[in-house]
């Protein structure tokens, strides 16, 4: 490959990791996939890979040595990436990470992605941290958010094992990322699992508590906000608000996912994965302008 | 008929919905010693929408989950102090602080259909030597053996005793007799029940659950709570001591508190009222009640529209923040069709089958 796109990996190859796969084969500019990692040989996501022309392994983390690659993604479990991480770095890879491990720090591409180009390891916070941060940083980029709460209503069928089984880290995360990254004072997050067929569309709902409430600029600062996350999640729309009633501000929204291999219902994954990508597409686009291409 | 049912009084958790969450510590105080001493088996404090409830999307309270614990640790002495907890709201930290505060039950509560998100929160108050009643909620949304296959899960986590919880207020005495029953026969734990009144059923339901075999069930002073109310636990105790059942409550203790304790604390009459009737009608989570007739104020909309929609929509508890939404569009609906809402009712009935 010459110098103009970048070589990256896919570690775990469930529903998130062939997501992933789908969305650099389809969209990717700067990245080529090379790479799908698992751990069982008869994985139907390494299968995939493999017939959709990517060389795919069962052999795990090690396997990703010596072959040029770049750029990971991990979307195995925080307690895998924790072991996975190390050898990354060792190899000179920068991890994606979409694991709650969270050894990197957080980051929202639209929010925060700037300062963090260098490090070895960014962490996309949680499914409903990449849908409701960008407007919590909306309203707190032109006055103060004294407290943000965001709820967060998933179709059941879009939550899978690790979400269910350690649902704790879905809310304290969250809570955190609204603070750390939207520049909350103070973050509250809820998740709400509704199992209505058809599966329903991710919803969420930002509330804030400001100072000085100024409705035209919050307004437009939100505005502004949809239509940059709308460049990597077109199905991010905004459903009502924002709502003004004394120093709160309400905003609802919705997520439709790309439907690119998760089904569309699941925004909340899709905008995970979406943001992943964007976050890998500008590392790499970095990378190719400093002249490192694969 | 004979045996020991349980009681558990929520009047501080279920029945704060209807005080909007604006309890005193004073009242804290009365009610939990005047439910110790009239002996039911738990008192149960928590926010509405459980530990860590207090928000915007379920209202503020005026005092934090661990000031009212520690205020009624203070004076209850026989009763176990019990706490709720929704997965997806509280974590394990708030349970743990639960617990330091003098919990002895935790009762974790998911959708009937989400069993699986339980395990965690049951997991930790099992080790930390709780009884946990588990509950499966709006449970008359699915058939008894899916309730079941939820109930399983939460068998083999740990959970001392299955709620079967018409949140709703939704269920016929058969509907009770069918998931009750099926529970019983297929559990090795206990089976328990929490009704709500919107159908005017609640001790209907609860007579029902026991008859099929549950052996704890939910109350509150004077009915207070979400939607029409819940079963009033003064009523439960005289229904139960006439049915040969001992619960081991003092019934005119129990009357006294409901009488002079509660029912002055009371912001509304705990009736049948229309949109309380809705809510059983249509099968809408009963906290809703009281954030529908905020948001229909903002937005002049009738309260039965907006309930009869959000039943056609499926949602589940704690997406109150769809009150707002529903509210919203019913609003645009009628500026752009210029028309009133008559008849909507009806077709909705035809919609649910």
């Amino acid at each position: 490959m010459g110098g103009d796109k970048i070589d990256v990996a896919i570690i775990g190859p469930g529903n998130i990791g062939s997501d992933l796969l789908y969305k650099i084969l389809r969209r990717s500019k700067y990245m080529t996939a090379k790479l799908m990692v698992g751990i069982y040989p008869d994985s139907e996501g390494l299968k995939r890979a493999k017939s959709l022309g990517i060389e795919a392994t069962s052999e795990g983390i090690e396997a990703i040595r010596g072959r040029g690659i770049r750029i990971a993604f991990d979307a195995t479990s925080a307690a895998a990436h924790l072991k996975n991480a190390p050898i990354l770095e060792e190899e000179n890879i920068v991890a994606i990470d979409l694991t709650p491990a969270a050894i990197g720090p957080y980051v929202c591409p639209v929010v925060n992605l700037e300062g963090h180009f260098d490090r070895p390891n960014i962490n996309l916070i949680t499914c409903g941290g990449q849908a409701t941060i960008p407007l919590v940083f909306a309203v707190s980029s032109v006055c103060t958010v004294r407290y943000a709460e965001i709820v967060a209503t998933i179709a059941s069928k879009s939550a899978g094992p690790g979400t269910r089984q350690n649902i704790d880290e879905f809310t304290q995360t969250t809570a955190r990322g609204i603070e750390k990254v939207g520049g909350a004072e103070k973050g509250k997050a809820i998740i709400i699992l509704n199992p209505a067929e058809p599966p329903i569309i991710m919803r969420n709902t930002i509330y804030t508590l400001v100072d000085h409430i100024q409705k035209d600029r919050i307004a437009h600062s939100i505005t502004s906000m949809i239509e940059r996350v709308q460049e990597y999640v077109p199905g991010y729309r905004l459903r009502l608000g924002p709502i003004f009633e004394d120093n709160k501000v309400t905003t609802m929204i919705e997520v439709e996912g790309a439907g690119d291999f998760l089904p569309a219902y699941a925004g909340n994954l899709d905008i995970e994965t979406a943001a992943a990508v964007a976050i890998g597409e500008n590392v790499a686009k970095r990378m190719v302008k400093a002249g490192g291409g694969g | 008929m004979s045996g020991k049912v349980r009681i558990v009084d929520t009047t501080m958790r279920d029945g704060s919905h209807a005080v909007s969450h604006q309890y005193s510590i004073e009242d804290i105080t009365r009610i939990s010693s005047a439910l110790d001493k009239a002996g039911v088996y738990g008192i149960e404090i928590s926010h509405g929408d459980g530990l860590a409830g207090s928000s915007i999307q379920y209202g503020w309270a005026t005092h934090t989950d661990e000031e009212r614990l520690k205020a009624a640790s203070r004076v209850v002495s026989k009763s176990r102090i019990t706490v709720l907890l929704l997965p997806g709201i509280g974590t394990r930290e708030d349970l743990k602080m639960a617990i330091e505060n003098g919990a002895k039950i935790a009762r974790i509560a998911t959708h009937v259909t989400e069993a699986d998100i339980s395990e965690q929160h049951i997991r930790l108050a099992k080790d930390m030597g709780l009884e946990v009643m588990t509950f499966l909620m709006l449970a008359h949304m699915e058939k008894a053996e899916k309730v079941l296959e939820q109930a399983k899960l939460m068998e083999g986590y740990g959970a001392d005793v299955v709620y079967v919880v018409d949140s709703a207020g939704a269920m016929l005495p058969d509907d009770v007799k069918k998931r009750v029953g099926l529970l019983k026969n297929k559990l090795d734990v206990e089976v328990g029940f929490h009704a709500h009144n919107n159908l005017g059923l609640a001790i209907g339901n609860t007579v029902a659950a026991v008859k099929e075999g549950a052996t704890a069930v939910d109350g509150t002073l004077g009915g207070l709570g979400a939607g029409a109310g819940n079963a009033p636990t003064e009523v439960l105790t005289a229904v139960f001591d006439k049915m040969g059942y001992e619960t081991g409550v003092d019934l005119y203790k129990i009357m006294d508190a409901a009488e002079d304790i509660v029912r002055p604390l009371m912001q509304r009459p705990q009736v049948i009222d229309k949109s309380s009737l809705i809510l059983g009608y249509a099968g809408v989570y009963s906290s809703f009640l009281l954030h529908t007739y905020r948001a229909v104020e903002r937005f002049d909309v009738e309260p039965r529209d907006v309930l009869v929609e959000l039943g056609r929509r499926k949602v589940v508890g704690g997406q109150e923040d769809m009150i707002i939404d529903v509210a919203y569009e019913l609003s645009q609906k009628r500026v752009l069709e210029g028309g009133d809402n008559e008849g909507r009712v009806d077709q909705n009935r035809q919609d649910r089958g």
